[in-house]
């Protein structure tokens, strides 16, 4: 095990991140408060509760999942996308490190970053809109899943893609349609029951649900399914890496 | 003898189809200074990456110290250092914070006072909390030499060291590389400059489109640049020489025009002096008389070309 080698890819990430406060961490609070402004403080008073639940309050854990999502796939596809862009990536792949410590460096910076953001996110929402947490654990837990399985998948991506558009095309054209329609901004079952079934098939949902679940102990779907569910996804991506790094795809010619 | 790197019969095919080596075999000594030579894309930096495992071989293998390059990549991978042909660096980093990233990807503890040591060196000290993209590319690339060293290597590959660096910079480098050897640092270096070869290695290899051609100490071929060619070109035709004059030395042209002649340089008795007395004698009249040395350069470029036609010759069978 190359403790220094695993440590030294995950400080110079995070650096990479410190670096670049504004944009990585200015943004998404910004961006994620304004939906707190426009739907939780503005038209969420004159909105009904859902679940018992003022619907302010009610869109958090979606809105938190939201850029959970988003921003563990981009800064896990940009982390490991520009290494390769400029050739860095050389060293990584020369020095004595496994494809394992090589992914705990890269993928641990990004889901670190998105777990401290989606805390600050959701201390930031307290100024707009009253919560409550029923299982802190839970939510903590659910937060790290996804953050760590996405960020995964973001690896993925930043390996797969061999250009600056396909490095924004996954995330743009699936994952934020997916996100949306998830039920962020809605209870599934609010939908006609066709739609109902159709929402299952989005792997978003089961995400929004049992994190929601933390918060309220209300959701969708059950959430031994949600963890489940998570815990596929996370499965999915490891075999995924664990794949790239066996045939060497797009890392080494 | 004590190899530190030994390379089996390494091929590689590119996706493309393309064969950059077709059964590459080498031994690297320990300690030496091995230089390698060879045309644009020769395959020289394709044998590097295959070493130093940033390309997957397609046949062959290789062993470091004799650890396997694949099967033991920890054991093999921790004793190279390698500096790239490109200039590849993390533009955003600060010299000193890709120094500490180098040495902790190789395994090793902080050690401040060595990466002090090795950027004094490198002439790097006053600029190590600069921004990469704000150095020279010089000192880029005394950077990635840097980083290659940081984490004390016992061999490091050098992919073109002097591309783009100016005179003085080269002497200052080819000084650091005697340096790395005295402290028992084996080097390998990729170069298209002769003189470079010439200056720095003990042994010299070429390359030429995916083959090892020669391996050779360099004395040895210094040895034969040390023979030199005396050309003399005759006022009429002769048919044949003169009984007088046979010798393995001497050659006449096919045109009968001109004599070459080739002596040992260094000898104190080359005998020219004897020789034109007895052309004096012989009643041939010399017209102009001019004498040549073949250099490392001249012998690298037959022997590549040596190499094209007889394939040529092979092919057309
Ligand atoms: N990733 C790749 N895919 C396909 N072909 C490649 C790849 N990398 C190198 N080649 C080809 O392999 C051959 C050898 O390339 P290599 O870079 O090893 O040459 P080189 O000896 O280092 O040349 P130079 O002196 O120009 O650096 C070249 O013909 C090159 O086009
Ligand atoms: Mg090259």
């Amino acid at each position: 095990m190359n403790f220094y080698g695993v440590r030294a890819i995950y400080q110079s990430e995070m650096a990479r991140m410190l670096r670049t406060t504004l944009q990585s961490i200015a943004s998404p609070v910004i961006s994620t408060s304004l939906y707190f402004i426009v739907f939780g403080a503005a038209i969420g008073t004159r909105m009904t509760e859902v679940d018992g639940v003022s619907y302010g309050a009610f869109i958090i854990p979606g809105l938190i999942m939201l850029m959970l999502l988003n921003e563990s796939i981009s800064n896990a596809s940009f982390g490991i996308y520009m290494p390769k862009f400029t050739g860095t990536i050389y060293e990584v792949l020369s020095a004595p490190v496994s494809p394992l410590e090589i992914v705990v460096g890269y993928v641990g910076a990004a889901a670190t970053k998105s777990v401290l953001l989606g805390l600050l996110v959701l201390l930031t929402a307290r100024l707009f809109v009253d919560y409550e947490i029923q299982h802190p654990l839970w939510m903590l837990g659910f937060l790290v899943l996804t953050a760590v399985t996405f960020s995964l998948f973001g690896f993925v991506i930043g390996v797969w893609a061999d250009g600056f558009e396909k490095l924004q095309i996954i995330p743009l054209m699936i994952v934020t349609p997916l996100a949306f329609l998830g039920g962020s901004f809605y209870s599934i079952t609010m939908l006609p029951p066709f739609w109902q079934t159709v929402t299952l098939f989005n792997p978003v949902v089961y995400l929004i649900s049992g994190f929601r679940w933390s918060f309220y102990g209300a959701a969708d779907v059950h959430i031994a399914v949600s963890l489940g569910m998570t815990l596929v996804f996370l499965s999915i991506c490891l075999v995924l890496v664990w794949w790239i790094f066996r045939t060497g795809y797009k890392l080494k010619p | 003898m004590d190899n530190i790197i030994q390379v089996n019969e390494l091929t590689k095919t590119y996706e493309s189809g393309f064969q950059a080596l077709k059964g590459v075999s080498l031994s690297i000594r320990r300690g030496e200074i091995f230089a390698l030579l060879g045309p644009n894309g020769a395959g020289k930096t394709t044998l590097i990456s295959i070493v130093c495992g940033l390309v997957n071989a397609s046949s062959g293998s290789v062993l470091i110290d004799g650890h396997d390059n694949v099967r033991d990549y920890r054991k093999a991978r921790s004793k190279i250092g390698l500096v790239p042909q490109e200039l590849t660096n993390n533009m955003f980093d600060s010299v000193w914070s890709t120094l500490k990233l180098s040495r902790g990807l190789f395994g090793k503890p902080r050690n401040d006072a060595l990466l002090e040591e090795i950027l004094r060196e490198l002439s790097l000290w006053d600029k190590r909390n600069d921004r990469i993209m704000d150095l020279s590319g010089g000192m880029k690339r005394r950077v990635l030499i840097a980083k290659a060293l940081s984490h004390e290597p016992d061999v490091l590959f050098l992919d073109e060291p002097t591309a783009g660096v100016d005179v003085e910079l080269r002497r200052d480098m080819w000084n650091t590389v005697r340096r790395l050897q005295q402290r028992g640092v084996t080097i390998i270096l990729t170069t298209h400059y002769i003189e470079e070869a010439e200056e720095m290695a003990d042994r010299i290899g070429v390359i030429s489109q995916g083959e090892l051609i020669l391996i050779e100490g360099k004395d040895k071929l210094m040895q034969q640049l040390g023979t030199k060619q005396l050309s003399i070109q005759l006022q009429s035709p002769l048919e044949i020489l003169p009984e007088s004059l046979r010798s393995d030395a001497l050659a006449l042209s096919a045109d009968g025009y001109a004599l070459v002649y080739t002596f040992d340089a260094q000898c104190e008795q080359t005998g020219i002096a004897e020789l034109l007395k007895k052309l004096d004698q012989a009643g041939i009249e010399v017209k102009d008389l001019h004498s040549s040395q073949s250099s490392l350069e001249d012998i690298f470029v037959n022997l590549v070309h040596e190499r094209r036609d007889a394939k040529r010759a092979g092919g057309a069978q």
